[in-house]
This record gives structure tokens, sequence and C-alpha cells, in this order.
């Protein structure tokens, strides 16, 4: 397997600049006959469409939802980063690039972490021309705030809704190509399985949600923009319907997948409730700019919180990180609170929770400015708790997240599979082991405006348009795998509901594989995993008679039976990597006061995944990560 | 605690349909709305049934999909809150909840509580939008903005185009959609260029959608989740009137 | 609606200022009737522009509600609403009852259909002569002895004031004349001014029937 990263020769802060040169173009009246299909439109598949059907080229666009406007993107709350240096704080390319690859643990390329740094600006001033209506001071300039992992002031917000307003930017950018007729879109419609020819994508098979349909469309390059694998917990703060087919998919057509067991626990959700649970909610990491994280020093101790004195309270992120505080990074805090909680000291049912006290904040600024800033979110927590966090302290404990790994791409966001794009979430590129804290919508954003516009004419310009069209071999072959596989999820009619089998794999996964994963622990999954997918196969209960129907269920069994293979690859990369590093902490790979500790000597690598048949072990390869411009170094955040 | 359910179920779009009457025992105040749903479908399909269909996604009230009339209003009885927000607590032991689909010409049910809103994509491709191609856009700070003017254009930009402001109008009307998308962008200076010809385009394209017209009774902003005001349908008229005049 | 409703309301509040010159007297009542007749170009295009925007409006009014109606075609099985008001929602029947009304009154007063007193004059001296006129007067006050009709007239104008009520602040909206500070205040104005209007008009009636106009 050919995994050349194809990062460009030269100075870093040179190597975008001289590779957007060397890139080949294909001049405007050819555009047109070239199509591409993008899957997913969210932050990444909606920009990329929109602005490939800007430069004109013909573009079809699918998503699961009715409407663009629903991915996922939108839940994201706390903001954006940029090096906008606006703040006039320290902030540069430089700095944003350091501090994205140290968050990363050392676990992220170089010269695409710098890439991202350097169009981050160009993110900002784009949304700002399309309307999207981001914080300002009086003056009328924009506001920015701090975030975690961060020393300067570089994320830009719009309320706590900061993923919402860009993704409605895109949406609408997306919108308007839609009415010029460059993008066609493709609402309700999943992607089942990808078609490639002599070694190139060249095509999708969908579903179509509505009509349960099967549909061919072929192409000259797939981009896949189809977020993250978070659902693989069933529990986390993922939207329902998200789901790692189409990548899935990818790779069992021979892409990579890099990484997986790359998984950021973020520090503030609401804790579960009950059995029912369907899915957590975060609350934004902006909220620990004024809120402080603590628990009662005592274990067991179950006072409310306001009888419990100041001395008697551990503000730990604080005592332990004095320099960060509040704001350590996303998978240091959420370890911190987990330790709290292994300690006995957790609150709230369960003892599975931390307070997170905004009492000095409002004491300091009065209500209104906190109101002012994360109102929204307070709202939603009253809601769903039927708790006021004006008055007593917020009860927060980690929840999946975000997954760092996914479809391994090399400079141009190209996976090995030629033809075939991953974007955003999907890929594995830009986070390494461990994402900041607003750098998510950024690199969706970087990916779709300003990255995969310009790399994939590269690969179009040694294309002949339209080699392949939806008659080939491959599209029949395809589309009855498709057929085959739907059918045999109807006829199956065991006595176990898809969701019961979701929840327990998620059980499994976050049990073994989650904020802390040990060997015996990971080899126990390895042997759950398959047991239960065997037993999925026999006994799940997937209602609706055929498929020519709208059948929910049916969408999740489909979605849910490859979660049952993914997660035995995610389990087996955490086993293998024998170090701790962001996101993945290996118990048996600690300091001695509980940091992880890496292995840059044999582990500064990614992992990439070779799909080789759905009972055998995956062949693993490895990309070497070449630090030149940075040194690696123990994270410290204290 | 004790509901019983009286639940809108449809098979597909030419079914007629009918209200199906569902008791659930053993519900707990603190599952959302959609949780309850769900464990009714658990029941559903393990007796055989087939599950309740309902549009949902993120569950944290902003992505919009989720669009339930409950007991005659959009997202239930709690203000400014989502149907997927909304909590078992809101109700006691023993309620009778009617659940249906958003009424709508314009929205046909697809299956059960499954409305098409494709409507509100084709009037945002209609207009709503900026013309900016990527990379023409100058330095973001060029341009000051009052924060008022921020804050105001945010308040109606916070839609989540769920359509509830439709599903309670009488007249089944989407003109706080769409002049909540109109005033969004007409109070920012990007947004002020096209904005006449914006409002045409909407109006235009939210009538032949067979969208209802607007008789100022003000319920979309009672039920809207977001909260958005009926200022924005103000903002819509004028502008409107104005275009009107302008062009003849 | 929102236009050819501010020109009806227009004419509501003319007329009203004609009626109250009732509580002047006999003769400055019906020397205003007078001169009304007196000026027919001024008569009859008051009247023509009255009966266009009736027109207009109860047709935009049928056009809207047949669209609206259409909207939705399939209605809920629970109805429920948040915060309407009743005027708000039975701006239709308000409005028919109100034309209804309107034409009633028409064959009473002005085509004396219904009432024999609607055709008696007055006569008085003017100049040194004698002058017959039509004793307006008289016929309004014999015209609400009759209790049956008083109740109608009555009832009408409660009819007018809920449909006035909603009409009156929503064409400020209808023509996007709306501000945070301002509209709560002009809700509150337009139910003032329509029950105001209805209540003025009402004295009339009642203060025939209570003798204090005779």
């Amino acid at each position: 397997m050919n995994l050349d990263s194809n990062i460009p020769s030269g100075p870093l802060e040179k190597k975008w600049e001289s590779r957007r040169f060397d890139l080949k173009l294909v001049n405007p009246a050819n555009k047109r006959k070239y199509n591409i299909i993008v899957v997913g439109t969210g932050l990444a598949g909606g920009s990329a469409a929109a602005t490939l059907g800007e430069l004109g080229y013909n573009v079809k666009a699918f998503c699961h939802n009715d409407s663009p406007r629903r991915a996922h993107s939108i839940a994201a709350q706390g903001g954006i980063n940029a090096a906008k240096n606006y703040q006039g704080d320290g902030d540069s390319v430089f700095r944003l690039f350091y501090d994205t690859i140290k968050g990363g643990d050392f676990r992220a390329r170089e010269a695409n972490v710098y890439r991202l740094a350097e169009v981050s600006t160009n993110i900002i001033d784009q949304c700002v021309a399309q309307g999207v209506p981001f914080a300002r001071e009086y003056g009328g300039y924009l506001a920015n705030r701090s975030f975690g992992g961060a020393q300067v002031s570089r994320t830009f917000y719009a309320r706590g809704q900061t993923g919402q307003q860009l993704l409605l930017g895109c949406y609408q950018a997306l919108s308007r190509q839609v009415a010029s007729g460059q993008v066609k879109m493709y609402p309700r419609t999943e992607m089942l399985d990808i078609v490639v020819v002599d070694g190139h994508a060249r095509g999708i098979i969908t579903r179509n949600l509505v009509t349960g349909k099967i549909e061919r469309h072929a192409a000259d390059a797939v981009v896949l923009a189809t977020g993250g694998y978070g659902n693989v917990f069933y529990l986390s703060t993922n939207a329902k319907n998200c789901n790692v087919t189409a990548a899935f998919r990818a790779y069992k057509r021979g892409a990579a997948f890099a990484n997986p067991c790359y998984t950021q626990i973020h520090p503030t959700c609401i804790p579960v409730s009950g059995d029912y649970q369907s899915k957590l909610t975060l609350m934004s990491e902006s909220l620990r700019n004024d809120g402080r994280i603590w628990v009662p020093k005592k274990q067991g101790d179950t006072r409310a919180p306001g009888d419990i004195p100041e001395s008697e309270r551990d503000y730990y992120l604080e005592r332990k990180y004095p320099s960060f505080g509040n704001l350590a990074p996303r998978d240091v805090a959420s370890r911190a609170a987990k330790e709290a909680c292994d300690d006995g000291r957790g609150v709230g049912p369960g003892g599975l929770g931390v307070y997170l006290d905004f009492a000095d904040s409002i004491a300091r600024l009065g209500e209104d400015a906190i109101r002012q800033r994360y109102g929204n979110l307070f709202h939603m927590y009253a809601k769903i708790t039927g708790e006021d966090p004006y008055k007593s302290p917020m009860r927060i404990y980690p929840a999946v997240h975000y997954t760092m790994g996914g479809l391994w791409v090399d400079y141009h966001l190209m996976t090995n599979v030629p033809g075939l794009y991953a974007i955003g979430e999907a890929n594995f590129s830009d986070h390494g082991a461990n994402r900041l804290g607003a750098s998510a919508l950024m690199q969706g954003l970087a990916d779709g405006y300003f990255v995969l516009p310009y790399t994939i004419s590269d690969y179009l310009a040694s294309q002949k348009p339209g080699s392949v069209d939806d008659q080939h071999a491959a599209f029949d072959a395809c589309e009855t795998d498709v057929r085959e596989r739907v059918a045999k999820l109807l006829d199956i009619n065991g006595k176990r509901t898809v969701d019961s089998f979701h929840r327990e794999l998620g059980k499994i996964i976050w049990d073994e594989c989650g904020m802390a994963r040990n060997k015996a622990g990971l080899k126990q999954a390895l042997q759950k995993i398959p047991a239960l997918r065997e037993e999925f196969w026999e006994n799940v209960c997937v209602p609706g008679g055929t498929g020519e129907t709208f059948n929910q269920s049916l969408e999740k069994a489909g979605r849910v039976a490859d979660f049952m293979e993914f997660g035995e690859m995610m389990c087996r990369d955490a086993l293998v990597r024998e170090e701790s590093c962001g996101g993945h902490l290996r118990e048996e790979h600690q300091t001695a006061d509980g940091e992880a500790k890496r292995d840059d000597e044999n582990f500064c690598h990614a992992t990439a995944w070779e799909f080789q048949g759905v009972d055998k072990a995956p062949k693993e390869h490895r990309e070497p990560l070449e630090f030149e411009n940075v040194e690696l170094a123990v994270r410290s955040y204290k | 605690m004790r509901v019983t359910l009286h639940v809108w179920r449809q098979n597909g779009p030419d079914d007629k349909g009918q209200i199906v009457r569902y008791p659930l025992d053993d519900v707990s105040e603190h599952m959302s709305f959609l949780e309850m749903l769900d464990v009714l479908n658990e029941t559903l399909i393990e007796s055989g049934d087939e599950p309740v269909a309902f549009d949902h996604d993120c569950r944290e009230g902003i992505c919009g999909a989720c669009s339930l009339m409950i007991n005659g209003v959009a997202h239930g009885p709690q203000a400014g809150t989502t149907a997927c927000q909304l909590h078992m607590r809101s109700f006691k032991d023993g309620d009778e909840i009617y659940i249906e689909p958003w009424r709508a010409k314009a929205f046909p049910v697809i299956k059960d509580l499954v409305v098409d809103r494709s409507a509100f994509d084709r009037i945002i491709s209609a207009g709503g939008y900026v013309s900016v191609n990527t990379g023409s856009a100058q330095d973001a700070n060029l341009v000051p903005i009052g924060k008022d003017d921020a804050d105001e254009a945010f308040d109606y930009a916070t839609c989540i185009g769920c359509g509830a402001c439709v599903a309670s109008c009488k007249n089944a009307s989407a003109m706080l959609f769409v002049g909540a998308k109109f005033s969004h962008l007409e109070k920012l200076p990007q947004g002020q260029v096209e904005a006449d010809r914006r409002a045409t385009a909407m109006v235009e394209q939210m009538d032949i959608e067979g969208f209802g017209n607007c008789t100022n009774q003000y319920e979309c902003q009672a039920v809207c989740p977001k909260e958005i005001k009926v200022d924005a349908i103000a903002r819509l008229n004028r502008a409107f009137s104005r275009s009107t005049v302008k062009n003849g | 609606m929102a236009v050819s409703g501010l020109a009806l309301g227009g004419f509501v509040i003319g007329h009203l200022s004609g009626n109250l010159l009732l509580f002047l007297g006999r003769d400055a009542f019906n020397s205003y009737a007078e001169w009304l007749h007196g000026n027919q170009g001024l008569l009859w295009g008051a009247r023509l522009g009255l009966l266009a925007m009736i027109a207009l409006h109860v047709r935009t009014a049928l056009v809207l509600r047949k669209r609206n109606t259409d909207a939705r075609p399939v209605r809920y099985a629970f109805e429920s609403t948040v915060q309407a008001s009743q005027a708000s929602r039975s701006m239709l029947l308000t409005g028919l009852l109100v034309l209804a009304y309107v034409i009633l009154h028409l064959a009473h007063f002005t085509w004396g259909w219904l009432d024999s007193t609607a055709g008696a004059t007055e006569t008085l001296t003017r100049a040194g002569e004698e002058v017959v006129r039509h004793d307006t007067y008289g016929m309004v006050v014999a015209g609400f002895q009759n209790v049956f009709y008083s109740a109608i007239y009555i009832a009408a104008m409660v009819v007018l004031a809920l449909h006035l009520s909603h009409g009156f602040h929503s064409l400020f909206q209808s023509l996007g004349l709306r501000h945070p500070s301002y509209t709560p205040k002009i809700e509150m104005g337009a139910r003032v001014l329509a029950w105001g209007i209805a209540g003025a008009y009402m004295s009339i009636p009642f203060a025939v029937l209570s003798g204090g106009v005779s």
C-alpha cells in the first residue's frame, strides 16, 4: 500500500504556496466537463461543494438529513480559531500551528497543520463576507475569546452557536450554487458504497431514504465529508444519525483508515441520567473561561454544593495545572475528571460528575454579563436537567465528542485510492491525537473552502472527464452488493432491536476503549465485539418488510452493522499503540503522576489500517511523522 | 409515570392515515420527549409492529430536524424549546398526549410524523444568501458593524428552519422563516446590497410553494423554539413594499 | 388589506364625527345632513370610493382566506392556540357581520325600507322663507326607539370593535411599521381606539333609549 504523504519540499512556511504553484489546473471551459461527487454537506462538504460549484465544476452533493442545514457541524458551540492576532496578544500563524501540533501531542503532520493555520485567517474573512454574525465589540470590530490549550485569545464566536452560524453561511453559499444549477443536491440520500474502477474512485451507490430506491452515481472524483465515528460509543455528543458508514465503505474498498483509536472525550458534558439515555449533550468548553471546576475534597460527600465551604473544595485543574488552570486541554481535563470520580469524589447520581461553578464569575461580572456570554448554554442546561445553573453549579462529566482518526489522506487530502478525497472530521490529518477546542470548525472550512478546491484540480487535470459511466460492470457488482446487504438485514427477523445491539456495542467500547485503555481490556473487547456482531447478524429485528419505503430501522441497522466491524478495528489500533498520547491513554504508559507518557522512539507515526476481510485482522501500515520545525517535547500545561 | 399517546400513523405519502392510541407505562420525568418515543418504538419493534417514524438528529435543539405537534402546539408546551429538548417533567401522570406531524400543503407527510420540508431549502435557494464567491472576501475587520446591529442580526440568524412557525400558523404561512433570514442579512452591510432583490425572490418562492399568508396573529412567535420575533416579518413587509413600489 | 382597511377605518371615524352632532341637537344634525346632501359631488365621490374600498377589502379577504385554507388541507386532530387573540382569529366572520350590518343600516336609514319615519321632514324658516328638509334627527331618534333595532346596532358595534382592535394595529405590521418601544403603544392605542369608536357609536342608541335624546 502506497502511503506517500506527498508533502512539498522547502521551508514550512513556503510549502503550501509553492505547491499551489505546482498544482495542475483545469481551464475554466473544461471545468464543466468534470463531475464531482461530494458526500456529506456539513461544514467541510458544504463548503467544498459550494466552492467547487463556484469554480464551474458539476457537483452532485449528498446528505442523509432532509436538508444540508441540519449537518451536525451545526451543533458546535464555542467558536473557531484563526491566527488573526486582532487582539495583539502575540498570536501568529506559527503560534497557532505550534499550539495545534502540541495540542495534538505531536502526532499530526507538520505541513498539514501549518497550512491549516495559514488559511485560518481567510476563513474568517470569507464567513464575515457571507454575513455570519460573529460577536463584536461596541466599536464594531470582531470579538475574540480564549479556548483550551491556548494562551492567546484567537477564537471567533457567535454566542454559543458558532457552528450553526458557520454552517448556515456555508449552506447559503451551497444553496446559491443549487439555484444556479452547478450543484445538484440529493438530501435524504445515504451513500452505501463506493465504486472503484481500475483503482480509481469513480462513483457511489446510494439509497434514497424516502423511496428506498438504490441508485448509481458516476463521477470523475469522489469527496467524502461524512464526519466522525463517535457514535460507535452509542452515547456521544454526536447527532443520532452520525455514522461511519461512508468512510468504512471506502475502507472496505481499499482506502486506508488511520488512527481510529484517537477519540476525543470532551470534559464538559451533561451527565447520563438513566438507561433510556439516547445521547449526551455538550456544554461548550468556552464555559471554562468563567467557570471553575471542582469536587469535594472528601470522598462520598453528599452535601449540596452550596453547603461545602471553600476550604473543603478541590479545584483540581487549578491545583494540578496552575498555568492553564481550568483551560487545560480536553484530554487532560477529561482524565482529571475521571480520576476525581474514580477516587470516589464525584458528585450527582452515581458519582459520575464534577461541578462547573460560575458563582465567582457571577459575583465578579454580574449575572447579566454571564447571561450575555453563555445565555443559550445555561438555558439548555436548565431545560435538560431542570436545575438553574445561575443558582447552583452545573454538574458535568466527560463524553465522547470528536474523533481525530479517519481516512488516511495525503497533503492533497486524497486517500490512497486515487480520486477519492476525505475532508473535515472524516480524515485523520490535522489534529494528531487530540484536537484543540475551536479547531474542528477551522479544519472543516479550511479543507472545504481553501484546500480541496485547489488540490482536486491536480488530479482532475490528469483524468479524461467522464471516462466511466454508471453502466460500467463495477457499478453492477457494487449495486448487487448493496442490494444483497439490505435484503439480508431485512431477512434476519430476529428478536432484538437495532438500538439494543448498538447500546451493547457502545458499552463495550466505552468500558474498554474509552477514557483509559489497557491491554487486557482491549483484548477482551476484541473477543466480545465479533461475538456481538455474530449475534447481530442472526438476531437483529429490522421491521418494515421491504427496503423500498422510508424505513428508519433499516437505516440504523446498516450503520450499526458497520460500527460492529469498525469498533473492532478501533480496539485493535488502541492495542497496538503501546504508548499514551492525547486522547489515547494506555494505563500501562503513564508517568508517576498519571500524565500520558508518549513513546516517540517507537510510535511517532500514524497507523493506517488496510482491510483484509471481515473476520480477518486488517494489515497495519505506518506513516512516519517527521518534525523539522518543532521539538518533540513533553506536553506540559502545568 | 404513565401517559397515553395518540400518535398520527400514516404509512406513506398516499396513505390516508389515522390517530392510534398507545398507553405507555414507566415513563421517567427525566426522559426527553424523544427518548419517551424511543421507548415506545422499542416496545413496538419487540412486539412485531413498525416503530413510529419521526425526524430527529442532534437532540440538542439546534439542527431543527424534530418537528412534532404536541397537543396542538408546535414542539409542545414549553416555550423556547424544541421537542427534543422538551422533557417529560413538563407532563404529569395520566396525561393524554396527541402527537401529530406539521400540517401544511407545502410540507407533505412522508411517513407518520415525518414531513418533507424541502420547500424551505428552495426558498433559501431563491435568495437567502450573500452572493460572494470563496476567496473574494476582504479582511474581516475592514467594515466595522455596530454591536447592536450584529446582535440583532444574530437573533434573526438563530432560526433553525424547523418549520414550527408554519405548523402553528393558522394559515400555514412561512413569513417568520422568510422574515428571519431576510432580516438577518439585511441587518448587516454585507447583506444590504441585494436586500430588495432578496425580499422579492424569497416571497415569490414562498408563494409558489403554497404557504399561506400572514394575518398578524403571531402564533409563530409564540412557538418559535429560538424565540424569533415578528419584527422579522415587519422588516420583510417593509422591504417587500419598498421593492414593489420601486420596481413598479 | 392594510390600505383598504385604513380607508374604511377613516370612514368609520368620519361617519362617527358626523353622527355625534346628534348630541348638539336637531338643528345641528339636520344641517350637517343637509350640507352633506347638498354636495352631491362629494357625497357620491365618497360613496363610490367607499364602495370600491369595500369591494377591495372583501375581495382581498376572500382571496387570502382561500389561499390560507388551501395552505393547510389537513387540519390538526388536536387544535390549540397559544396566543392569537380571539379578534385576530375571527376577522373574516366579524368582517362579514359588519358588512351585513352595513347593508341593514343602509336599508334602514338610507333607503328607508324598514322604517316609515325614514321619509319624515321638518319645516323651518331660513332668511324669511320656509324650507322643508329631511328630518334626519327625527329619523334616527325614531329608529333607535325601536329596542330591537338598537340591540342589533349595539351588537354590531361590539363586532366592529373586535374587528378594528385587530385591524388597526395589524395594518402597522403589514406596512412594516414596527418598533420595539412604539409597537406596544400602538397595540394598546388600537384597542383603545377600536373600543372608543364603538362606545361612541353606541352612546347614540343608549342616549335615545334612556330618553337623553328625543
